[in-house]
């Protein structure tokens, strides 16, 4: 059974239709990629997929239980994560505290605990930290643990940005344009990343991406979006010789 | 690893013990010039409510500074916890308990209603944001102070007579005694405030908003503010930490009403201890002192508040130089070039220490 499945997914935003009749099938464990031209609704399809947005019709399961029109937060429980196109970090907090803002739901104390700071306070604030450096390690941010956010460079960001969504412990990690502004290095550094990710973690990722170095290089399976709907699906190479996506891209 | 996390408890632990440290220094200073009489009367009238903005401008910080919401209607939680207080003190006035523990429990009650306020209100309230933010919470706060003003309450043998009208309709028995007297308010409350109870109070506030923000709840708190699309993305339940950040802050705002009540004889809901004006002055502490910056809150409620006194010889020119002071701590803290200028002296004064020693 695949992990996630989007049947017949659609919204309108008053008369424009986003997204109409969007299907996809990701399979436990598989490296996915959307791709598709600017404002094709790529985005709109994560926000509808974490519940930031309602869809009009259509129905989501993850593992087999349905997830429609819940809330971000349940979604979130349920096992989704995601980034953001624009980062969206907790910039006046430590790195290694926006890793631990990750952990909230799974290492949890009492407010009267934390306020009297009783033994539990230290016990199970010493393991977020353990926990968070574990993270913060595969990222290669331990030196930077005490930095404030804001002031990281930006392709740390980007890297921080997954620990965090790493960190409420999800089975599927929507990436919404993770190489966006990074140079030809950080793109391989990247790509590397989230194929060690996905070995490390058995992580199942679903990713917008415009490099198409990047999509080619690691993605497995794609979907083209265009004006809101699927323009095409496959095997990763498959797609790309396309002629239909190329025109989408480069026109005729 | 290990190492590292010590060193954050440690780096947290220190900044806190100077907060504390600070406010226990000024307080043993204060007794040694107090006892060598060097202290006129009018600063020593001005110890308890030093301690009261203290506690106010520490816990608007809460709700300004870490939770990221402006709230302009700090004095009416204040109202609530004086004179909830006022009234519970008043009526066990003349039972058998004990002062101290009369007080005690004066100070629980109003910060208990205060908090239990600052939940009703912040339910609708916190669902705007910014400007609109401000508003509502203004308009609630002059709501408190004018609904306080109108209200009487008596008692006499066949229990308690709520009128908001005047103390006629009150249809009291002849014995019956007015607790409230709308515009007069409470008057007579037992004078159980003193320097050492208002520091105790500051001490312990202090410690539960220092304790919080270094914690998972403190953490959920600022990520909503630095990202709420983010919090809500990793999990963090929005309304339940917004509301969490903005009673505890109402609570604490309440134990400042119980010592302001509890060091005068008269309570009256005026627009000058209670209305916007004290809102405002309380948000001139919390952003001269730093948002976000607990020991700054303190810092600058206390210069702010000994300023005017120690500038009233200077008459009709007191208030033009209580404003310009306002103006220049405002750019010494905040203007890219001080900030700049700051750095520089610092870096310098490093430099001439290394040198010496040398």
């Amino acid at each position: 059974m695949a992990l996630l499945e989007a049947k017949n997914l659609g919204i309108s935003f008053g008369g424009l239709r986003a997204v109409d009749d969007f299907n996809i099938k990701i399979e436990k464990g598989s490296l996915y990629g959307l791709i598709g031209p600017n404002g094709a609704g790529k985005t709109t399809v994560f926000n509808l997929l974490t519940g930031v947005y309602k869809p009009t019709e259509g129905i989501i399961t993850l593992d087999g239980k349905d997830v429609t029109g819940k809330k971000t937060i349940e979604i979130n429980q349920a096992g989704i994560a995601r980034t953001f196109q624009n980062i969206r970090l907790f910039k006046d907090l430590s790195v290694i505290d926006n890793v631990k803002v990750g952990l909230h739901n799974h290492m949890s104390y009492s407010t009267v605990t934390g306020i009297l700071r009783l033994p539990k306070y230290y016990k199970v604030e010493k393991q977020m930290t353990e926990e968070a450096m574990e993270l913060l390690k595969v990222f290669g941010l331990e030196e930077e643990a005490e930095t404030l956010a804001d002031n990281l460079p930006y392709g740390k960001q980007r890297k921080l940005e997954i620990a965090r969504a790493l960190a409420t412990k999800p089975k599927l990690l929507l990436l919404d344009e993770p190489a966006a502004g990074m140079n030809p290095n950080e793109t391989l550094e990247l790509m590397e990343t989230i194929r060690f990710v996905r070995e490390h973690f058995d992580m199942t990722i679903l990713l917008i991406e415009h490099d198409m170095k990047l999509v080619g290089g690691i993605c497995e399976e794609l979907t083209v979006l265009n004006f809101g709907r699927v323009l095409c699906q496959g095997k990763t190479s498959d797609v790309l010789n396309n002629p239909e996506v190329i025109k989408a891209y480069l026109g005729e | 690893m290990k190492k590292l996390s010590n060193k954050k408890i440690n780096k947290t632990f220190r900044d806190n013990l100077i907060t504390y440290g600070m406010v226990i220094a000024a307080y043993v200073i204060m007794q040694i010039l107090v006892s060598a009489g060097s202290v006129s009367s009018l600063i020593q009238g001005l110890l308890v409510p030093l301690c009261t903005y203290a506690i106010l401008a520490v816990s608007l910080n809460l709700t300004v500074g870490i939770l990221g919401e402006l709230s302009l209607g700090h004095a009416g939680f204040m109202c609530i916890g004086a004179f909830t207080s006022a009234f519970f003190s008043k009526v066990m006035e003349n039972s058998a308990m004990p002062s101290g523990l009369r007080f005690f429990f004066a100070i629980l009650i109003g910060a208990f209603f205060a908090g239990v306020f600052g939940l009703l209100i912040g339910i609708p309230v916190l669902r705007l944001k910014g400007d609109y933010l401000a508003i509502v919470t203004l308009a609630f706060g002059e709501i408190i102070k004018n609904l306080v003003n109108i209200m009487f309450v008596g008692r006499d043998e066949n229990g308690f007579h709520i009128s908001f009208t005047n103390t006629m309709d009150l249809n009291m028995s002849e014995d019956g005694d007015v607790i409230i007297k709308g515009a007069q308010g409470i008057t007579g409350t037992p004078h159980d405030s003193s320097f050492t109870i208002g520091i105790v109070l500051l001490l312990i506030t202090l410690f539960i908003v220092l304790n919080l923000i270094h914690s998972r709840d403190g953490r959920a708190i600022m990520a909503i503010r630095d990202n709420t699309i983010a919090a809500e993305s990793v999990g963090i339940h929005i309304t339940k930490y917004k509301l969490m950040a903005f009673s505890i802050s109402a609570a604490l705002a309440g134990v400042a009403g119980v010592l302001y009540a509890h060091n005068l004889s008269t309570l009256t809901a005026l627009p000058k201890n209670f209305g916007y004006n004290m809102s405002i002055m309380i948000l001139v502490f919390v952003v001269l002192g730093g948002i976000g910056n607990i020991r700054g809150s303190i810092i600058a409620s206390v210069i702010l508040t000994l300023l005017p006194e120690l500038l009233r010889g200077l008459n009709d020119y007191r208030m033009l130089i209580y404003s310009i002071v306002l103006i220049v701590m405002m750019l010494f803290n905040w203007a890219p070039k001080c900030i700049e200028w700051r750095e520089k002296v610092a870096a310098r004064f490093k430099k001439s220490v290394k040198k010496e020693a040398e």
